[in-house]
């Protein structure tokens, strides 16, 4: 979009990582703009800006969504969830802890779009099977061929969150 | 003073494969090196299944790459790139561009690199502006306030083109009228990350060459009367594809121009060649430079020196008096910073009914677009003790984006061929392939050693003993298997420096300005340190990726464990012996009976008597041990030197074995198993060489199976610059993989280390490929296995090609 024709900046509300927070954007600009150069969360990546390697994804209302294909305006009112809000403090989430048991990475810019798919899936289905593994990941794209970890790892989180759910309901 | 001064002392060590057979050898080693390391199963830390330990930051969003740089009144910079295939540039207008809001700078780039250069600089010299050779070359670009402004701008500049005939494919490119991409003869130079090809070559038309040799050294013996003795003679043509790197992180530099400094933080595989050539083109002396690159996404080859890219980065930083962020789009990435070259080779093979080779002649022809360098490797001349070898190489230009170096440049291209024409030749023969390299591979190197106990355990896990006749599955679905061999050459980076520091607070930092491309720089040196300080990983903090750090090594062609591990152990055991000293009186013990281990100091066999680590700094008083080691010459020298480059005699290799099903009615090829068997010297941390051999089994798959650029012929437009068209191996592809490394002290340096990476992206096409013919009965013998290649292959009348000895 030309500048000199663009729209004026409008006011999106919105929960980030549980925080809300208010910024004067571009209509047109996407949420994974907003997030990086708005409120300078770069944890999430972008790889291809077309809906294609998912490295930019993000929860919506605790689903999975390509953020550079999402409009900042379709998340008002909404709640956001990106790699920065997914451990609790220094505690990191099981599917993060996986990761970094199982080397579930190599150059790291794949990892935070790959382990917000992993960590809704596990949340979701601490039952999953391998497949279950490929298909939540089906969309990523790691070049660098950390999948093989990447299932294991997601496979043991699963483990831990169904022995957590276990000694919760024990 | 070079090492290879350093006065030297013999000293008789074992040498070989752990678990297999370890030999007495005798080496010359420089005085002071510290004691050589046992097997790593005596080892605390090295050798042992270590967390990343830039994990943490990598999970949890926290790791910052460049694409993550955010400065104080950063600008967006927004390239324009061409949009013809091969074109004079008669104006550029970027009056309109400079007046759009929230513009602050254009450049015009006056110079390309990262392409073949003209060897008469007066060719083109009148030229107003840089010749377009192909479509999606840079040649300006824009900074503004924002992406959106920078790309609303960029696209009011004005190009007009006086526009050339243009030829995009290989073969019409090799054609006696085809347009010529280059005017005159040309050179490239190789960069630090290998690539570059043979100066002064003839070069007519498109064609540069022929190039004899390279790595591997030139012409041996007589190819004819190789052929005249051999009993079996076997002519294959094979082909390859052009393959794109595409990492996850494109190519980007943000830089800041100061009056004082150009910082740049770069996502790179050598921050030193970053400010060697920035320095160059900007004509600043290198210590005005600083470059940063904390995290690297990806590189596979591609990323090293500033680019077009970064050079227009500073160029407008410079202009604006802002930092610039420059950083690739999808398209630009796949288009304009690198590929792997295609290939065709023609293979001739002579060989004994007993399989002795006599004589291997290759005729290859590949293109790199508008660089040289395109060869296919040196396994012919390495790998094989063939007595009669002649290979000849032509780069083929072709208005197309230039190749880089891309994991094992043309090895990946030599193997397939190689590999599958010894398994054709395995079948005339009527041996085993197994036993065919058995049989021949025999060169008195640790890569050939290594082999041998590879296929052993890799046919074992691989349950090559079951394996079936061709053919053998009676409906549409085959199966079969298949194995191939990979060889990379063992690489040490000549100038690497490490700095170990032991605080007075007990805290201890290993520095090195290598960068980490993602396969663990900061874990495996922290690690080697750790091992030699008695301390656990975490404990050793690592400092990389800084060009004002002591200089480390290039990541490429395999060769940061190699280079950074003995000079981080040499500085460690340095500092150790200085604390050691140190702490000597405290524990009534001379300096020599200190050992450090679990986290303590002790005189040795006193070990009740000793203090922790932090304990033992303090008593020992001081503000802070410092000491620095270089990278020594490897203890047997090199068989060649390039710059940095030392190459030597011994190689790096490995066996990988593929498990495949062939649908013959889809031409679907489904790759189901993975045997990979490797060796890297000393494996420092098996559980990161894991992750690398995994990447490379899945890229090898990846470049069998499906990736392929295309382009069309009639504008030059790459029409699959993307990732959901580029196909590449995603989750439900990747095949199972079975990894096992293998121990290999070839004592040739204070810690054995070799790397990997390259290794394991070697044989895994050629594996494949030889599982086809053990499936279907049938040779493909042109990549990738599309379905429509698969089932072009599966149609076509078995090769009757073969020359009947004379």
């Amino acid at each position: 979009m030309d500048d000199s024709t663009a729209a004026e900046p409008v006011s999106l509300a919105l929960t980030v990582n549980g925080r809300p927070c208010t910024v004067r954007i571009d209509p047109a600009a996407t949420l994974v703009e907003v997030l990086r150069d708005e409120l300078h969360l770069t944890g999430t990546k972008v790889g291809c800006d077309r809906g294609a390697c998912s490295a930019c994804t993000v929860w919506l209302d605790g689903e999975v969504v390509a953020s550079c294909m999402t409009f900042a305006l379709d998340a008002r009112g909404k709640s956001v969830t990106t790699i920065e809000g997914l451990a609790q403090g220094d505690r990191l989430h099981p599917v993060q802890q996986a990761f970094v048991e199982h080397d579930a990475m190599q150059c790291g810019f794949c990892t935070p779009g790959m382990v917000m798919s992993c960590a809704h899936l596990v949340e979701r289905n601490p039952d999953c099977t391998l497949d279950d593994v490929r298909g939540a990941i089906g969309g990523h794209l790691c070049r660098c061929g950390a999948y093989p970890n990447i299932f294991k790892a997601t496979l043991a989180a699963a483990t831990t969150l169904r022995q957590r759910k276990q000694g919760d309901s024990a | 003073m070079s090492a290879s001064e350093d006065p030297r002392e013999g000293r008789t060590i074992l040498t070989g494969i752990v678990g297999d057979a370890l030999q007495s050898a005798t080496r010359s080693i420089p005085a002071g090196e510290p004691p050589e390391l046992p097997p790593n199963s005596e080892l605390r830390v090295i050798g042992k299944r270590v967390n990343r330990v830039d994990a943490v930051p990598k999970v949890t969003g926290q790791a910052r790459y460049t694409f993550d740089v955010q400065l104080p009144g950063m600008l967006y910079g927004r390239i324009v790139s061409s949009t013809v295939p091969h074109a004079r540039i008669k104006s550029i207008d970027t009056s309109a561009a400079q007046a759009h809001p929230g513009v602050r700078a254009v450049h015009i780039l006056d110079r390309i690199v990262g392409i073949a250069q003209l060897r008469d600089p007066a060719a083109e010299a009148n030229e107003r502006y840089p010749l377009v050779r192909y479509h999606g070359q840079p040649i300006a670009a824009v900074a503004a306030t924002s992406m959106r402004a920078a790309k609303a701008a960029a696209k009011l500049v004005k190009i007009e083109y006086e526009r050339l005939p243009h030829v995009t494919s290989l073969e019409a490119a090799m054609q006696q009228d085809a347009p010529v991409v280059f005017p005159g003869p040309t050179e490239q130079a190789a960069t630090a990350g290998g690539g570059g090809a043979a100066p002064g070559l003839p070069q007519e038309g498109n064609l540069r060459g022929p190039a004899r040799g390279g790595l591997g050294g030139g012409p041996r013996g007589d190819v004819q009367q190789g052929f005249a003795q051999a009993e079996r003679l076997l002519t294959r043509e094979y082909r390859t594809q052009v393959q794109t790197h595409t990492p996850m992180e494109t190519h980007g530099l943000v830089a800041d121009w100061r009056d004082d400094e150009l910082t740049l933080y770069a996502s790179t595989q050598f921050v030193l060649s970053v400010r060697d050539e920035a320095a160059d083109i900007f004509q600043l002396p290198k210590e005005k430079i600083r470059v940063i690159s904390e995290f690297t996404g990806g590189g596979f080859g591609a990323k090293f020196g500033i680019g077009n890219y970064g050079s227009l980065a500073i160029h407008l930083s410079r202009k604006a008096r802002a930092p610039v962020r420059v950083v690739l789009d999808r398209r630009e990435e796949h288009v304009s910073v690198g590929n792997r070259p295609s290939s065709i080779q023609r293979v001739k093979l002579g060989a004994q009914r007993d399989g002795t080779l006599t004589a291997l002649q290759v005729e290859s022809y590949g293109t790199g677009g508008v660089a040289a360098g395109a060869g296919v490797g040196f396994c012919q001349s390495t790998m094989y003790p063939i007595p009669n070898l002649l290979t000849e190489h032509y780069d083929v230009f072709t208005d197309a984006g230039p190749c880089a170096a891309f994991r094992a440049p043309g090895q990946v291209q030599g193997i397939f061929a190689l590999e599958q024409a010894l398994d054709e030749l395995a079948v005339e023969l009527d041996v085993d392939p197994l036993a065919l390299r058995e049989k021949i591979d025999t060169n008195d190197t640790d890569d050939a050693r290594a082999r041998r106990v590879e296929r052993r355990i890799g046919a074992e896990r691989a349950g090559w003993s079951q394996r079936r006749p061709p053919a053998a599955d009676p409906g549409p679905v085959k199966r079969g298997l298949g194995m191939a061999q990979s060889q990379w050459a063992y690489i040490v980076h000549g100038t690497t420096t490490c700095e170990v520091r032991i605080r007075g607070d007990g805290s201890v930092a290993a520095i090195t300005g290598a960068q980490d491309i993602g396969t663990g720089t900061r874990t495996i040196m922290a690690q080697t340190v750790a091992e030699e300080l008695g301390l656990q990983t975490e404990d050793v903090e690592a400092r990389i990726g800084d060009s004002r750090y002591p200089a480390g090594p290039a990541a490429g062609g395999s060769r940061v464990t190699s280079s950074i591990t003995p000079a981080a152990r040499n500085a460690a055991y340095a500092a150790a012996r200085d604390l050691a000293a140190r702490v000597a009186p405290a524990l009534e013990a001379k300096a020599e009976e200190i050992v450090f281990q679990d986290g303590r100091v002790f005189a040795r066999g006193r070990p009740e008597r000793g203090l922790t680590f932090k304990e033992a700094v303090r008593q020992a008083s001081f503000d802070e041990i410092v000491q620095r080691a270089d990278r020594r010459e490897d203890y047997d020298g090199y068989r060649a030197k390039l710059g940095d480059l030392h190459i030597s005699k011994q190689g790096i290799g490995g066996v990988q074995f593929a498990q495949i099903a062939v649908d013959t009615e889809t031409g679907v090829v489904k790759v189901e198993r993975i045997v990979a068997v490797h060796d890297c010297g000393r494996p420092i941390n098996p559980k990161l060489i894991e992750s690398q051999i995994y990447g490379g089994v899945i890229q090898g798959v990846s470049y069998a199976l499906y990736e392929e650029r295309h382009l069309d012929p009639g504008t030059g437009v790459q029409l699959n610059a993307n990732i959901d068209q580029y196909k590449i191996v995603g989750s439900r592809e990747t095949p199972d993989i079975d990894v096992h490394i293998i121990e290999q002290l070839g004592r040739q340096s204070s810690t054995d280390a070799r790397g990997v990476a390259e290794p394991a992206n070697v044989a895994t096409a050629a594996a494949i490929a030889n599982a086809f013919y053990n499936a279907t009965g049938k040779r493909i013998r042109t990549l990738p296995m599309t379905p429509a290649n698969v089932l072009a292959a599966l149609r076509a009348a078995d090769a009757a090609d073969d020359e009947e000895p004379a």
